[in-house]
């Protein structure tokens, strides 16, 4: 669909950009202002020029150091997050039900941990995971395993981990779910012709036509976990220690704790940078994707009315990387 | 049975057993809490949802929940409606970068806007108040309404459009008589998102208010660090905050899986 130029469309989108720029840019404003000045109390700033950014981005300095790490910290938990989730919610997508009243049934229910409120999620697993009145917790120990999420870093790992699997498996798998409805019969048709074998129906037919809503579910997740807050802060509250001290808990702990603003105003920009960033990349690669699917779609009909008698399957991977 | 099965129930299953814990926390008094494990609870109560029931401030934090997400889903959707009907229908000056900017603040983190949201709401007289709340989840709300709805209106033909205007409607009249009704599952499933991100988040919700408008999730780490630890009163309100969502889940069902197809959430 080819769309008019139209400058008077401005006219529709300006009150959603009034408010958003009122709610992002405004306040972001304020961080900048913050970023660049020290304060001694009583309002009287003084401009330190770029003196924050450079404690930041220093490791030497103490607050550079506790930066760092809880970055480092916040990548290894979304690299793990990410490995654990994307597959299992394939493989929970390929075992949905195919039709009838269990479809709506597990729909339901793999949802329903979506909309908990984040610190709810948080109390769930504090009571299922305490060693004195969980369920998890007490089995655990009552088998030899040593395990005491408060205690120990490495249980606090698994314990978030588990939790977050929990949390949010369910919406990669909904995500892949869909990807997987919009198949149509026909290439599944050549596939048995083809003899093909499960495995390679999944590699030539599913994984490809599921590719656009698995970006999607991984940028989704790969940003919710980079700015995960209330779910550790409700569980270990960041600890033990510091373990679980990820980017987001480090700044409200520096902003609304501290009320170190320049510093933690540096961190926001930084912080906002990053996942700006990362954004734009995936941005970029989703509009290329979905260039390359409109190609391949104008194929498609030709390729569903062959389907019975050729047999594309083989030839789908082929055809993408032409587009 | 088939593989898939396994799969599928042991996933529910592992879906399922923290939530069971807590309804089973729930309906325990603190006694048979603390003193051993039982997989079921012997002696049912219902007290905990009674002091819940009873208590202002309690169910006071479930009405300032709720009034601050409803709200926010009917200023998101009205703002987002003609918005995304712009985007989906025509090209101008800075589409792209326009649209590509409102989507990354709905990945905006939260924690940075934690304080001088406090700062601006503080200033203009807003703090303390739903409205504050409102606006602010507004900030990943408004551009998600518009990514969802933009995917719904594209799925329109543009005939129809010339269609109405031949036929002598005017713009808000089209849009409002003809066209909303095109995309209503649309309006829904954006609707459905809205609820859901603004009810599920606590970090700019907890920092907006203090008493008037406080939300159930701050009541709730409040008492619990106050009260010691009434681990039956906790749980109860814990299932009383799955219990909005479920309903809703339930009413879209069978719009959830088409939003998710078009891979806009």
């Amino acid at each position: 669909m080819t769309k008019t130029v139209n400058q008077k469309a401005w006219l529709l989108v300006l009150p959603v950009f009034a408010v958003v720029a009122f709610s992002a840019v405004l306040p972001l404003m304020t961080v900048v202002n913050y970023s660049f000045q020290d304060t001694f109390g009583n309002n009287q700033f003084f401009w330190n020029g770029l003196g924050w950014f450079q404690e930041l981005l220093d490791p030497s300095t103490q607050f550079g150091e506790r930066f760092l790490d809880s970055l480092w910290r916040n990548l290894l938990f979304s690299a793990i997050i990410l490995a654990i989730e994307v597959p299992l919610g394939i493989a929970v997508a390929l075992s949905m039900p195919r039709e009838g009243r269990s479809v709506a049934f597990c729909l339901v229910l793999m949802a329903l941990p979506l909309l908990i409120p984040w610190n709810v999620v948080g109390t769930i697993w504090q009571v299922f995971a305490r060693t004195d009145i969980g369920l998890l917790g007490a089995t655990l120990n009552s088998l030899g395993i040593d395990y005491n999420y408060a205690g120990s870093a490495l249980a606090a790992w698994v314990t978030i981990v588990t939790m977050d699997v929990w949390h949010w498996t369910s919406l990669v798998a909904l995500l892949c779910y869909a990807g997987l409805k919009s198949i149509p019969d026909a290439y599944y048709q050549a596939a048995r012709i083809d003899g093909a074998s499960q495995w390679a129906i999944f590699r030539t037919i599913q994984l490809p036509k599921m590719r656009r809503v698995l970006l999607i579910a991984v940028l989704l997740r790969f940003m919710d976990s980079f700015m995960i807050y209330t779910e550790p802060f409700v569980l270990t509250g960041g600890g033990p220690g510091n373990a679980t001290t990820f980017l987001s808990i480090d700044l409200v702990k520096l902003a609304l704790g501290q009320f170190d603003l320049g510093r933690a105003a540096a961190m926001s920009l930084v912080y906002n940078l990053i996942i700006l960033s990362v954004c734009w990349v995936f941005y970029t690669v989703m509009t290329n994707v979905d260039a390359g699917n409109r190609t391949v779609l104008a194929d498609d009909p030709a390729d569903a009315a062959a389907a019975g008698s050729l047999a594309p399957a083989t030839t789908i991977p082929l055809d993408r990387r032409a587009a | 049975m088939r593989p898939r099965h396994v799969v599928m129930t042991l996933y529910l299953l592992f879906l399922m057993v923290p939530i069971y814990w807590l309804v089973n926390m729930s309906l325990k008094t603190n006694q048979e809490i603390n003193s051993g494990m039982t997989l079921w609870p012997h002696a049912i109560t219902f007290d905990n949802y009674i002091r819940i029931f009873t208590d202002p401030s309690w169910y006071g934090g479930y009405l300032n929940s709720l009034s601050y997400v409803a709200i926010n889903t009917v200023l998101s959707i009205g703002l987002a409606l003609p918005a995304a009907y712009a985007f989906s229908r025509y090209s101008f000056i800075g589409d792209k970068h326009l649209f590509f900017w409102l989507l990354s603040n709905r990945m905006a983190p939260p924690a940075v806007f934690a304080l001088p949201f406090f700062n601006l709401y503080s200033a203009v007289g807003l703090f303390d108040t739903p409205w504050a709340v409102a606006l602010a989840h507004c900030l990943f709300n408004v551009p998600l309404a518009v990514w969802i709805l933009e995917g719904f209106m594209s799925g329109v033909p543009r005939e129809i459009d010339e269609t109405a205007a031949i036929d002598g409607y005017s713009f808000p009249r089209f849009f409002a008589k003809i066209f909303m009704p095109l995309i209503a599952s649309g309006i829904g499933v954006a609707a459905f998102f809205c609820f859901m991100f603004s009810w599920v988040e606590l970090l700019l919700a907890r920092t907006l208010t203090s008493v008037d408008a406080k939300p159930i999730a701050a009541t709730m780490t409040r008492t619990v660090s106050a009260a010691g630890m009434d681990w039956g009163l906790l749980a109860a309100a814990g299932v009383l905050t799955i219990v909005p969502g479920a309903l809703v889940i339930w009413f879209v069902r069978n719009y959830i899986a088409k939003g998710f197809a078009l891979g806009r959430v």
